[in-house]
């Protein structure tokens, strides 16, 4: 049966507070902690950050807190301007991206948590590697029997390069897929959104001669219709894609080919 | 305190992601979901309102109006479509839940059987009540 409630060992329990010294304009920051060389359960550290120092993101205080307050607090991080995906976490009760979030845009206390249901390698950093594998086994990739011409690129008109639109600007940060609850029922076998959406931006493509290859691949009661349009996706997804829309329009080719 | 890790899965994450491979079906089940739906929404109201209209009129009435062939068509048609629709959406439930292959195996059997049952209940219900008339 899918598991609703954690096992002994993942419960969260109260951890440590950090409060910040003679700070005018402190926020908390609830941090989910888990070490895997300790044996002990995962717990929720405060840390108190004065905003006035501290940069206008939720991950300026993740660096902030590593600089300045404890240099064990672990996360992936790399460009912070949205376009690497590493910092995608769970902070207020929702998947984003730690650099795009303002810190302003959360009322109260920040609590920030891993990317939802996926095993946790260490405090915010969870194993993304099931999602790549699926990732990869959907062969993203352009495959054509027709070379492309000697001597240039393989054209694609206007109208044909915008049916990619809204898909080739994918991070591939998985806020959508762990945020699916399809996902975190049935992840061992339905693709998630991120990675149907990386199937569909193949399938739409007007350059790629194996569509009816890739949607075979796909029709399949668990890798694609697992979808229930809960809509997670769609909603949570930091760069505004619609992950939900990709996904319709796989089912409506399946629909299309059978005549 | 570490706790040893212990390793039983070794098969490649590219293994697993493909799996058994695609089953090549599911849109006819996924296409019947929505067609039996949407069929559903005319003939519920439609028997809603049958009921009401038909409430405190005594049985030789009802089955006057049941033996009607029109009624009695839409009636078998509510049955039939009902279970039908109920016996695909149980299984997709029951294919989001039910983790362990054998379990889920068994489950969706009983289930639909359940509902065929249930369906060839109402379908004599409906011809008793019809050659009553």
């Amino acid at each position: 049966m899918a598991e609703f409630t954690l096992p002994k060992n993942s419960k969260v329990q109260k951890g440590k507070t950090f409060p910040a010294k003679d700070a005018k304009n402190a926020k908390t920051f609830n941090i989910y902690r888990w070490n895997p060389d300790d044996g002990a359960n995962p717990q929720m550290d405060a840390f108190e950050i004065d905003l006035d120092k501290c940069g206008p993101m939720v991950l300026d205080a993740l660096i902030k807190i590593k600089n300045e307050v404890d240099t064990t607090l672990t996360f992936r991080r790399s460009c912070r301007e949205g376009i690497c995906g590493s910092c995608a976490m769970n902070i207020d009760g929702t998947n984003t991206l730690a650099c795009l979030k303002p810190i302003a845009e959360v009322k109260g206390e920040v609590n920030i948590n891993p990317l939802p249901h996926m095993p946790v390698i260490k405090d915010l950093v969870p194993d993304l590697s099931q999602a790549y594998a699926q990732y990869r086994s959907i062969e993203p990739w352009l495959q054509s029997d027709t070379p492309a011409p000697p001597d240039g690129e393989r054209r694609q008109s206007k109208e044909e390069r915008a049916k990619l639109d809204g898909m080739w600007e994918c991070i591939l940060c998985f806020c959508c897929t762990t945020s699916c609850p399809s996902y975190w029922w049935n992840g061992d076998r339905y693709l998630g959104p991120a990675t149907l959406m990386a199937a569909y931006r193949w399938i739409a493509d007007s350059r790629d001669e194996r569509t009816g290859e890739r949607l075979d691949a796909l029709e399949d009661p668990f890798k694609l219709y697992r979808c229930h349009t809960i809509m997670n996706c769609t909603q949570t997804c930091p760069k505004g894609l619609n992950p939900a829309k990709a996904i319709a329009e796989i089912k409506s080719k399946m629909l299309e080919r059978q005549g | 305190m570490s706790t040893q890790p212990t390793q039983t899965i070794m098969r490649s994450g590219l293994g697993r992601a493909r799996g058994l491979g695609s089953a090549k079906s599911g849109a006819a089940h996924w296409f019947a979901e929505r067609v039996t739906s949407i069929a559903l929404v005319p003939l519920t109201l439609w028997f809603v309102f049958s009921v009401f209209s038909l409430l405190g009129e005594p049985r030789a009435a009802v089955q006057a109006w049941a033996g009607h062939a029109m009624n009695a068509t839409l009636l078998l048609a509510l049955v039939i479509i009902t279970f039908h629709h109920m016996a695909m959406g149980l299984q997709v439930v029951m294919e989001d839940y039910i983790h362990a292959e054998r379990p889920r195996l068994l489950a969706i059997l009983a289930m639909k059987a359940a509902a065929g049952l249930f369906a060839l209940g109402g379908i004599l219900a409906v011809i008793k009540l019809t050659l009553a008339h």
